[in-house]
């Protein structure tokens, strides 16, 4: 297992290679010219010239970007066009802790709803609270999170006065983004857990365990559940990184400092650094909890050939 | 042949399960009488699907419910109609007094539990035993039933083992609360021919050092004549012959009985014992024949066979035979209807 683990540590580097290399090709790629930007409106041709020699603009590719994962791996950025600081110093001072805080709220949300709602559907298939259980999960799942969000504010904050509107702080302000957050995965994690359930209940060791003289709530989660659960972990993993991707929009909606507004903001100030940075802390999160989870379906899951 | 009530740990009158699909009932069960004599084993043999895996299941209210259900009949178990208990009191009989073994031991046991704990959850169910002396007595069982090493074993998970070891846990989850009554639905069908031969020699020595009973349902008329003591045919849900194991083969009453029999494959063929041998098939479940089911393949048929269903009914020398040619009647007939043979 231990040698497991390591392994997989180190088939995250090409991974990371493949990710840094995005980034830095699509911030040369799209249009628009960096030096420009940075030198100012009011720069004359030679004061461009000149930035971008700064920036080693004109070094070959290839140099610029060992230079760029050089650096970033120090932990060096480069420093904001807009607030000429460095970017990771906007990234981590707060930015970065909150969205993690703003997603790991809203996994929880999704993976407790999901896993309660699957499992009532699942052991009472085709009931009246099975049925209403999965309509929810379809609504769920197809309702947009900016639509959610303002639906959600509208409700709690503006009719009924529960909530505050927007910002961060109180945990009070964690609990409408959280829900619009977590409302899709907690649709997928209830869909998948109820029909994982559902296929586990059928397997003949389920028949096995009761010819035991096992109780049903034990045959249900002791048996059932610990099966079923394999499945729905690659699903909370993959949740999670969309639930980043959905945070850029809930962030705007809530106006809440995270990363998601950081992109948004940085994109709409041409921004060049912070917005490659910002992707890159990204990318890095959710190939980090990539790994956790398949180490974590590892050891759920023994049934994987350890070679 | 006139045994007491006492000498019977079970008794099944008249069961009869059904499955309510959509397509309409399917009789899987259709009215069987069996019983088995303490210390003794009642083989089941029949083709695929004529009902004995359902027989089982019923007799330990394992059916998938609501689909599948007993519609009457009694299952008497040591004086006490199973039937009738509450699910609770079911739950206390199960692994307890009685057992199952199953059929795919690649599938049957739980792949997320380590097979100690799977034989001692039985243990600390029935015998309310503390989480340590039950593990040690599931290691005491994987000794019993032959596993090298146990102690490593029973932290092994099921992945870990081959068929034959699979099979061997299963059989000692079985016998961990000394059932009196095990049944095994056909427990080496999936296994190597040496393996079955182990695993079956296994079950039997088991069986007498701990004097359980024992059901066996089996495609295999070798294991019948190797391990049993009385033989159940079955055929589409009824039971059609039920006899001694030296008169099912000495002296076979039932056609379907000698199909059976005759197809089995002679020594020098390297055949697998395949009973789909007799002319024709199984009826669809949902459209069984009016009289006798066997009255489509059966090379005997004459016009009674098929508008009048026989009952099972002793012969002169004891045995049990659903047919009308052993009955008055059959004299009375005109020739036989079918064209076979
Ligand atoms: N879940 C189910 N739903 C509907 N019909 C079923 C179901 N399970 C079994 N049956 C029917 O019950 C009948 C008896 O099945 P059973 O499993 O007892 O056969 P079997 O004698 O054990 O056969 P095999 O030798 O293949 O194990 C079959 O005709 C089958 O179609
Ligand atoms: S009752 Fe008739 S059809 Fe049925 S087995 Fe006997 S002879 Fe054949
Ligand atoms: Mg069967």
């Amino acid at each position: 297992m231990f040698l497991y683990i390591v392994r997989r540590i180190f088939q995250t580097i090409p991974v990371m290679i493949g990710v840094t290399l995005a980034v830095f090709l699509m911030m040369h790629l799209i249009p628009g010219d960096a030096a420009k930007i940075m030198a100012g409106e009011n720069a004359n041709p030679e004061q461009v010239e000149q930035m971008r020699e700064n920036l080693g603009l004109n070094d070959p590719l290839y140099e610029q970007y060992f230079r760029f994962i050089g650096n970033a791996a120090t932990g060096d950025l480069g420093n904001s066009i807009r607030t000429s600081r460095p970017v990771t110093q906007e990234i981590f001072d707060s930015r970065f802790w909150i969205t993690v805080q703003l997603a790991i709220i809203g996994t929880a949300l999704a993976v407790l709803f999901g896993l309660i709602a699957g499992i009532i559907s699942a052991t009472r298939k085709y009931s009246f609270a099975d049925v209403s259980l999965m309509v929810i999960a379809l609504f769920g799942l197809s309702m947009p999170n900016f639509w959610l969000g303002i639906m959600l504010i509208y409700l709690f904050s503006v009719n009924l006065g529960w909530l505050p509107v927007a910002g961060w702080g109180t945990w009070e302000h964690m609990i409408l983004p959280a829900i619009t957050l977590g409302t899709a995965g907690a649709a997928i994690i209830a869909r998948m857990t109820r029909s994982s359930m559902l296929e586990v209940l059928d397997q003949d060791y389920i028949r096995t365990a009761y010819a035991k003289g096992v109780g049903d709530k034990l045959v249900i989660y002791k048996h059932g559940l610990r099966n079923a659960l394999i499945p729905v972990v690659t699903v909370v993993g993959l949740q999670f990184g969309s639930l980043l991707g959905g945070a850029v929009v809930t962030e705007t909606v809530f106006a809440v400092n995270g990363l998601g507004r950081l992109i948004i903001d940085s994109i709409r100030a041409h921004d060049f650094p912070m917005v490659q940075g910002t992707i890159l802390v990204c990318a890095v999160l959710f190939v980090v909890v990539n790994t956790i989870v398949d180490i974590s379906y590892r050891l759920l899951n023994k049934r994987v050939d350890l070679n | 042949m006139n045994l007491t009530k006492e000498d019977k740990i079970l008794e099944v009158k008249n069961l009869c399960t059904s499955f309510f699909t959509d397509e309409g009932e399917v009789k899987a069960v259709d009215g069987v009488d069996l019983s088995i004599e303490k210390g003794k084993t009642l083989g089941i043999v029949g083709e695929s699907g004529s009902g004995k895996s359902i027989t089982s299941l019923s007799i330990l209210r394992l059916l998938q419910e609501p689909a599948g259900r007993i519609k009457e009949g009694e299952v008497i178990f040591k004086g006490e109609d199973l039937v009738k208990k509450t699910k609770k009191q079911m739950r206390e009989i199960r692994g307890n007094n009685i057992s199952m073994i199953f059929q795919e031991p690649m599938t049957s046991l739980n792949p997320t539990l380590t097979c100690g704990e799977q034989i001692a959850e039985s243990i600390r169910i029935h015998q309310k035993l503390n989480k340590k002396k039950a593990w040690a007595k599931a290691v005491d069982m994987l000794k019993l039933v032959g596993i090298p090493s146990p102690e490593k074993r029973a932290k092994q998970y099921p992945f870990e083992l081959s068929g034959g070891m699979r099979q061997r846990v299963m059989i000692a989850i079985s016998l961990a609360c000394n059932p009196e009554l095990l049944i095994a639905d056909e427990p080496t069908t999936a296994l190597d021919v040496t393996i079955q031969a182990q695993i079956l020699e296994l079950i039997k020595n088991l069986q007498k050092e701990l004097g359980t009973s024992l059901m066996i349902i089996t495609h295999d008329l070798g294991v019948v004549a190797e391990m049993c003591d009385k033989v159940a045919v079955m055929y589409c849900g009824k039971v059609v012959e039920y006899a001694d194991v030296k008169t099912i083969f000495t002296n076979p009453k039932h056609p379907y009985t000698i199909g059976l029999l005759n197809s089995v494959p002679k020594h020098d063929e390297d055949v697998e014992g395949d009973l789909s041998i007799i002319p024709g098939s199984v009826p669809n479940p949902f459209h069984l024949p009016e009289g006798c089911r066997f009255a489509p393949r059966c090379p005997h048929a004459k016009e009674i066979c098929l508008t009048k269903l026989p009952h099972l009914e002793e012969t002169f020398d004891g045995d049990k035979v659903r047919c009308w040619i052993h009955s008055e009647e059959w004299e009375k007939q005109g020739k036989a209807v079918n064209a076979h043979e």
